[in-house]
């Protein structure tokens, strides 16, 4: 019963520390689904007194994906009432040339300023808007929101960690009188403490399997997946391949690395 | 003739000042039969802990098995213990192993394969007298039946060195026959070397043995 209370406390710190990471993850992509999302609304206008072709604004910066012309036709419509035909003809032919130019990825607001920049050290390009200030607010919440995430999981790991190292200690305590008896007649330190590392081993495939169980059940019931399709962002949350042996990875690496700090820590009765 | 262990000048203590054997010389042969007494308290459980690298040499020198203690690795002291089997007055058998592995222990330390272990194993309890207890875990057998089974125990790798720390102090009189016999037929038929601790020397022991005496951290021989 005793020894059964030590593997649940194991196996549910392990996996606490793999959901916060899998959440970490998780919010990574679903900002990244985002960020894709207002890449496809967000674009820069730009002011020019010569026609520009697409491969000439996208020879400018590696950063320009298209460039798309905006038409004049629906000012120039306005004022028919107002201006005489030739005033119009001759206002047309003045008139600056828009372009609304669409970026390879929702930029970050240094590399919108350097976009500017370099369309700008072109002579012909008049202006530049490319809207930094209402940009800049949501790309900056997206991150504070990243970094929180990055921190509360980061906090979580390591408080987890301790609580393990503790967990593994009692383990120690509850094998020394074997470990020492073993030591006494030569075993290797291996040896004497395999059967911590076995525990280990078996409690980090236990919570990585716990882990894949918990995100099936949110697969299967679309828990999240439609709170974010409602927002326009489809991910996967748990790759159930690549996402379960990196879970595996973690849990393994975590458990071995303590059980390995314990059993060098531990002292050999006289 | 070999000696198996070699103290010179050796020192014993736990803490600085308090010396426990102090400046010993002497030296055990191969194959010999050894008996340590004195008073309690006076170091003999010392002496022995540091035979087996349980307390390293305050000064001197000591040899076991031809490996200097001084500052001794993890690995050599490994070695070392792979080819010593030793009987404490308090067992130390592994309560969660049943009789039959915990017999087993050096045999799994040193490798063999689960026959030739379980072989050496059914021969060694038939030697205790405690084949039918073989499925039993230790806290289930009386306190001579435990010394038996680590007596089996010690035995099991056919070691070069005995050491056995008060092996019958608190026994009957039936376990304490069997654990002599098996001590004193390990030494003649085997040629093991034997160093027991006790208070009292055993009356009618058929092997010729040398008797050692410490008092006030000095080791004398008596004749």
């Amino acid at each position: 019963m005793k020894s059964l209370k030590n593997h649940i406390s194991l196996i549910i710190a392990l996996f606490t520390v793999l959901a916060s990471v899998q959440i970490y993850v998780a919010v990574d992509r679903t900002i990244a689904a985002y960020e894709s999302h207002l890449k496809n609304d967000y674009s820069v206008i730009v002011v020019t007194n010569k026609a520009f072709t697409p491969q000439e604004f996208k020879s400018m910066s590696s950063m320009i994906e298209r460039s798309e012309p905006i038409s004049t036709s629906q000012v120039l419509e306005r004022l028919k009432g107002e201006m005489n035909e030739k005033n119009l003809a001759l206002l047309k032919l003045t008139l600056p040339k828009f372009y609304r130019i669409y970026l390879v990825r929702f930029p970050a607001p240094h590399e919108i300023n350097t976009l500017q920049k370099k369309l700008r050290n072109n002579s012909a390009v008049q202006r530049v808007e490319g809207f930094s200030q209402t940009h800049d607010t949501v790309y900056k919440l997206m991150m504070l929101f990243k970094d929180v995430v990055q921190v509360f999981s980061i906090a979580i790991a390591t408080v987890t960690s301790l609580l393990i190292l503790k967990e593994m200690r009692l383990w120690q305590f509850q094998h020394a009188e074997r470990m020492n008896i073993m030591a006494l007649f030569g075993a290797p330190v291996w040896l004497r403490s395999a059967v911590l590392f076995r525990l280990a081993i078996v409690d980090a495939i236990i919570a990585t399997l716990m882990l894949c169980f918990a995100f099936f059940i949110i697969d299967y019931y679309a828990i999240l997946a439609l709170p974010l399709k409602e927002i326009g962002i489809s991910i996967q949350l748990f790759n159930f391949v690549d996402d379960a042996l990196r879970s595996l990875a973690i849990a393994l690496g975590i458990s071995i690395v303590l059980t390995f700090t314990i059993v060098m820590f531990h002292r050999e009765e006289e | 003739m070999d000696k198996v262990i070699i103290a010179e000048n050796l020192s014993l203590s736990y803490k600085e000042f308090e010396t426990i054997i102090s400046k010993a010389t002497f030296s055990i042969d191969s194959g010999s039969f050894i008996f340590i007494t004195g008073a309690s308290g006076s170091g003999k459980s010392t002496l022995l802990k540091s035979f087996y690298g349980a307390i390293e040499p305050r000064q001197g020198s000591l040899r076991v098995g031809g490996v200097k203690m001084n500052r001794i690795s993890t690995s050599k002291l490994n070695f070392l213990r792979r080819h010593i089997g030793i009987v404490f007055q308090d067992y130390k058998l592994i309560k969660e192993w049943t009789i039959e592995k915990n017999v087993m222990l050096p045999l799994i330390i040193s490798g063999y394969t689960n026959d030739v272990s379980g072989t050496q194993v059914q021969k060694l309890l038939g030697h205790v007298k405690l084949t039918h207890q073989a499925g039993k875990y230790p806290p289930e057998l009386s306190g001579g039946e435990q010394q038996r089974v680590a007596m089996a125990r010690a035995l099991a790798h056919n070691p070069i060195l005995i050491l056995a720390d008060e092996p019958t102090g608190n026994l009957d009189e039936y376990s304490s026959s069997v654990i002599w016999s098996l001590l004193e037929g390990a030494n003649t038929q085997l040629k093991t070397t034997v160093v027991v601790v006790t208070h009292h020397i055993p009356e009618g022991l058929k092997v010729p043995y040398k008797h050692y005496h410490i008092e006030f951290g000095n080791i004398n021989e008596i004749a």
